[in-house]
């Protein structure tokens, strides 16, 4: 698999352009303006994280030569601000298409702007499902952390605040070994994302709770899915349960309907990563003897660290430094690896020495605490660079990022701007709920009994429940169904029973329209008909015609002279006047308040007398009659 | 200002602040209790005369593979067979759905066109998505719809839906600058503006009365609007979602609305009894949905969930039919047929099914 991550500047011009080599696109992050400062919390960082600046360069140096995008002083890093964007690309197709990538993708370091948008980058799918489209927004909403909590933490690692203030508060997990703080388990990274307040309301945040919900649920004590330590031979597998019992656990305890519901609910939790399968880079659950175990706390998706590929290059880098064969680069692991090698050379001895004293740490620890460590560490990492064809869950829409993104760059939404005026909104609010107060309404039984009424005049259309006359075109890879209805001059009786439903499916009908025109034609009142449409057709017109057809329809049907006068009270007609007289000049609506009162004449007058007329029932008629050889087509067809 | 004067301009911002949101408050108060005065009986109630829907009979019929990202908007084509798609990958994907074929495909100057709509006739489409714009295309047999393509409106922040209200002459579209806009499509000009809502506008729907001058919105404000598009107001509110509306579709009876949020529900709001009539929701549906859709009769309600699964709703018992699994990532719309015979549904493991 290839995944690439690029964290790109959310800066004009550059993404504006992205254009991937292999035709895949950036998705363009729109023009917008950094924060000219950075917040105070990014100072503090900065001392520490001038080291791995000074050490390596970033990424941009490595793009190729026809970069026209601005490079970042060296400087500007060992400067130590911490909130320099340093975009990498993990990622190289067989082309070889990273290089281009950075380049041209703009590898732009911003000096002082805090804000970042990692956006995706998309790479040339040997399969699509192997592609791997990231979009995330990491100033946006979707983080959590506020610098603020990082304070007097230890560590070196500084960098990442975020890290070292996970909530242990929800520590009904059976395990210790869960409970432990993998505090040493830390991942470094160069550039660093200063991440917005958390915001509670974001719709994957309500969803992580959602689930956290679930999965305090299953760690209860005597209630949740049993958690045990399996000896296997010569070994033993600590803290785990079969994913049958955790189907059942879900079966027994959630509406659910069925087996393959629960499942299904089960892989989702799995491919959220907060439950995996001990020894299986696919996060999914399968409902037999497998083996799964409970995500730490510290590593929820809610704690919304979107992680660095540096991190990740140290994660997979240690994992080369433990003579374990459990711990065993996977294929697509061993690529990664080797592309970030190539894209990080210049601060590999860095990411080298991280990765060496994570694993001295990790050395010292326990056996079956460091076998659920490193599995916990594990699945994090599936969670956020997912096995080829795995669903990466981290993804946001762009539209949710772009907003809660929106707000603080001073971009997107002027929707954010009403809602940061607390009381214009609630004064829109009150006027609303005021706007309702006053309005009539009816009882709750009288609509739901006309609720009720639609469907039992229209469950005979309704090809989800009654299948049609013939045969469903999609079920049946037959078009007769539409070939007939286009071709024979023949209507069905559905179709014509359907005219008397209301003036509204008559008129939407062309042959039902034709009867009645007709039918207003004998009883010498189409005039109002004719006006009807002619306004509808006035209001479908473009801008420029607009005027022109204005003032034939009034010339037509409205002026005192007119030769084809409709039936409309005097004040329909002077609002009319008054609206085609306008200052402003006449708008496409001006005829609304006529035409609706028209339209109300019709229905309640000629429509009514049409339906007890014989030229609608003799229309039925012949219909049905017709209809009728239809059946015998039908069997012999079946 | 003094110091004495700016705390006591804020002393009064509070104060006022206080006051509305008391007012606020107890005009809700109070229409709870009028409303609840005309609640006389549920929904679920009235349909109990109803016979259980047991079974409906939908399988996937089709999957429409072609694009390189993730499905972000499709639309059936008047003549009932055809569908556009938008995705991520920046394309425009016209597909005869019955034979899987795809007959045009436009590349866009922008990723993330987040909606693509049909025009009436059949013979153009519009879509936009980051770009702020929406743009329209005639649909041409010649490789040349890119070229004739033509910018009909700019918002300021992306455009996230489109339709043509009864015309290939007018757009009406919805954005994150959290307005709605009618545009003229051959001149560009702004025929009416929607200003309103205090969050991004997700979807819209035009309502299928016979003068169509209303249609619906659904709002990151968590609220659903009812508008005049003559006059460019409100005429009815509706609250009750706990997060953002992601998408709103008319009843086909025209009076009444459904809505699908992240907060995991979709609600039924009748606009005669001017309240929420029905909440589809259960315990074990936890992801928010994206898309909703109602049968020809308005029994059923098709929901798109980021869960990658469909739910159908009886919507008039408020019950689950059944769920339609087969998209391997986020359903992001939903929409029956023309005629009503198929399901289409996008989905950002980047293919389009079709469900019958």
């Amino acid at each position: 698999m290839v995944t690439m991550n690029s964290e790109a500047d959310k800066t004009q011009a550059t993404n504006a352009t992205l254009a991937m080599s292999n035709a895949e696109k950036h998705p363009a992050v729109e023009s917008t303006s950094s924060l000219p400062t950075s917040p105070p919390a990014t100072a503090t960082a900065a001392t520490e994280s001038c080291a791995p600046a000074a050490i390596s360069p970033p990424a941009p140096a490595q793009a190729t030569t026809q970069t026209s995008v601005p490079t970042p002083a060296p400087e500007a890093l060992a400067n130590g601000n911490s909130n320099s964007n340093i975009q990498e690309v993990v990622a190289t197709t067989s082309s070889g298409s990273a290089a281009a990538t950075t380049a041209e993708g703009g590898a732009t370091v911003n000096g002082g702007g805090g804000v970042v948008t990692s956006a995706a980058a998309a790479t040339p799918p040997p399969s699509a499902k192997t592609v791997n489209v990231r979009d995330t927004t990491t100033s946006a909403g979707v983080s959590s952390s506020s610098a603020s909590k990082s304070s007097g933490l230890l560590t070196v690692n500084s960098n990442h605040h975020h890290h070292h203030h996970h909530q242990q508060s929800s520590s009904s997990s059976t395990s210790s070994q869960q409970q432990a703080t993998p505090s040493t388990v830390v991942m470094q990274s160069s550039s660093q994302h200063q991440r917005s307040n958390k915001n509670e309301d974001a719709p994957n945040i309500l969803v992580y709770k959602k689930m956290e919900t679930i999965i305090e649920k299953m760690q209860a004590e005597s209630t949740g899915v049993a958690v045990r330590t399996v000896k296997a031979f010569m070994s033993k597998v600590p803290s785990v349960f079969t994913g049958a019992d955790l189907v059942a656990w879900i079966l027994k305890n959630f509406d659910v309907e069925d087996v393959t519901e629960a499942l299904h609910f089960a892989h989702l939790l799995s491919s959220h990563g907060y439950i995996f399968p001990i020894d299986d880079h696919a996060l999914t659950v399968r409902n037999d003897g497998t083996f799964y175990r409970f995500q730490t706390p510290y590593f929820w998706p809610s704690n919304c660290w979107e992680p660095e590929n540096t991190d990740y290059a140290v994660y997979l880098c240690k994992r080369t430094m433990q003579n374990k064969t459990r711990l065993e680069l996977a294929d697509y692991e061993a690529e990664n690896l080797a592309k970030l090698q190539k894209m990080f050379s210049r601060k590999w001895e860095f990411i080298f020495m991280q990765a060496e004293s994570q694993s001295k740490v990790a050395k010292k620890r326990d056996k079956l605490e460091r076998k659920v460590l490193d599995s916990q560490e594990r699945a994090f990492w599936d969670v956020h660079r997912p096995m080829p064809g795995c669903v990466n869950t981290t993804e946001i829409d762009i539209k949710k990022a772009y907003r809660r993104g929106g707000s603080s760059h001073g971009t997107g939404s002027s929707g954010a701007s009403v809602a940061k005026n607390p009381i214009e909104q609630l004064s829109r609010i009150i006027a609303l709920r005021k706007q309702k107060l006053e309005r009539r309404t009816i009882k709750v039984s009288k609509a739901a009994e006309a609720l009720v009424a639609y469907y039992d005049q229209y469950n005979e259309f309704d090809y989800f429940i009654t299948s049609p006359e013939l045969p469903n075109p999609w079920q049946t890879d037959s078009t007769e169904m539409w070939d007939t209805e286009k071709n024979s001059k023949e209507v069905p009786v559905r179709r014509v029973k359907r005219w008397a439903f209301s003036l509204r499916e008559l008129l939407n009908d062309a042959i039902g329209r034709d009867q009645f025109t007709k039918f207003l034609e004998k009883e010498y009142s189409g005039e109002n008909l004719k006006f009807w449409e002619s306004v509808q057709e006035m209001k479908a017109l473009p801008q420029a015609e607009i005027k022109e057809a204005i003032h034939k329809i009034w010339q037509e049907f409205l002026a005192p002279d007119a030769p084809c006068p409709v039936n409309v009270d005097s004040k329909s007609v002077e609002l009319a006047r008054e609206a085609v007289n306008s200052p402003n000049g006449p708008n496409r609506w001006c005829f609304d308040v006529a035409a609706s009162h028209v339209y109300h004449l019709m229905k309640s007058d000629s429509y009514s007398r049409y339906l007890r007329s014989d030229m609608y029932k003799d229309y039925l008629n012949c219909s049905r009659k017709k209809i009728k050889s239809i059946p015998n087509l039908f069997g012999v067809k079946r | 200002m003094s110091e004495g004067a700016v705390s006591a301009s804020n002393v009064n911002a509070n104060e006022k602040m206080a006051n509305l949101l008391k007012e606020a408050e107890n005009l809700k108060t109070k229409l709870e209790e009028e409303r609840s005065k005309l609640n006389d009986v549920n929904l679920s109630n009235i349909a109990e005369r109803l016979e259980q829907i047991a079974y409906v009979n939908i399988k996937p019929r089709k999957v429409l593979k072609g694009h390189q990202a993730k499905v972000l908007c499709t639309d059936w084509s008047p003549d009932k067979r055809h569908i556009i798609s938008s995705s991520q990958d920046g394309r425009l994907i016209i597909w005869d759905a019955f034979t899987t074929n795809k007959e045009h495909a436009v590349t866009m100057p922008t990723t993330w066109i987040m909606a693509c709509a049909y025009a009436p006739s059949g013979n153009f489409v519009a879509c936009g998505g980051l770009d702020n714009k929406v743009t329209v295309y005639p649909i041409t047999s010649d490789e040349e719809m890119a070229a004739k393509k033509r910018t009909v409106g700019t918002h300021t922040s992306y455009m996230s839906c489109c339709i043509y209200p009864n015309s290939d002459q007018q757009i009406l579209t919805g954005s994150g600058d959290s307005t709605c806009a009618l545009w003229d499509v051959e001149s560009g000009q702004l025929l009416q503006s929607f200003h309103g809502h205090s969050g991004d506008v997700m979807a819209i729907d035009l309502a299928p009365n016979e003068t169509g001058n209303t249609f619906v919105s659904g709002s990151c404000d968590r609220m659903a609007f009812i508008w005049d598009m003559r006059s460019g107001h409100v005429v009815q509110s509706f609250e009750g979602h706990q997060s953002d509306v992601n998408s709103v579709k008319f009843h086909p009876c025209g009076d009444a609305i459904a809505t699908g949020s992240d907060d995991s529900s979709c609600r039924l709001y009748d606009m005669r009894a001017d309240r929420e009539v029905a909440v589809f929701a259960k315990e074990s549906i936890i992801f928010g949905v994206n898309s909703v859709d109602f049968s020809v009769s308005g029994r059923l309600l098709f929901a798109g969930y980021n869960d990658y699964t469909v739910n159908l709703w009886d919507t008039l018992k408020s019950e689950r039919v059944c769920l339609l699994y087969g998209h391997e990532n986020k359903v992001s719309c939903v929409q029956v047929s023309p005629d009503g015979t198929a399901l289409s549904t996008g989905s950002w493991d980047y293919t389009i099914r079709v469900w019958a």
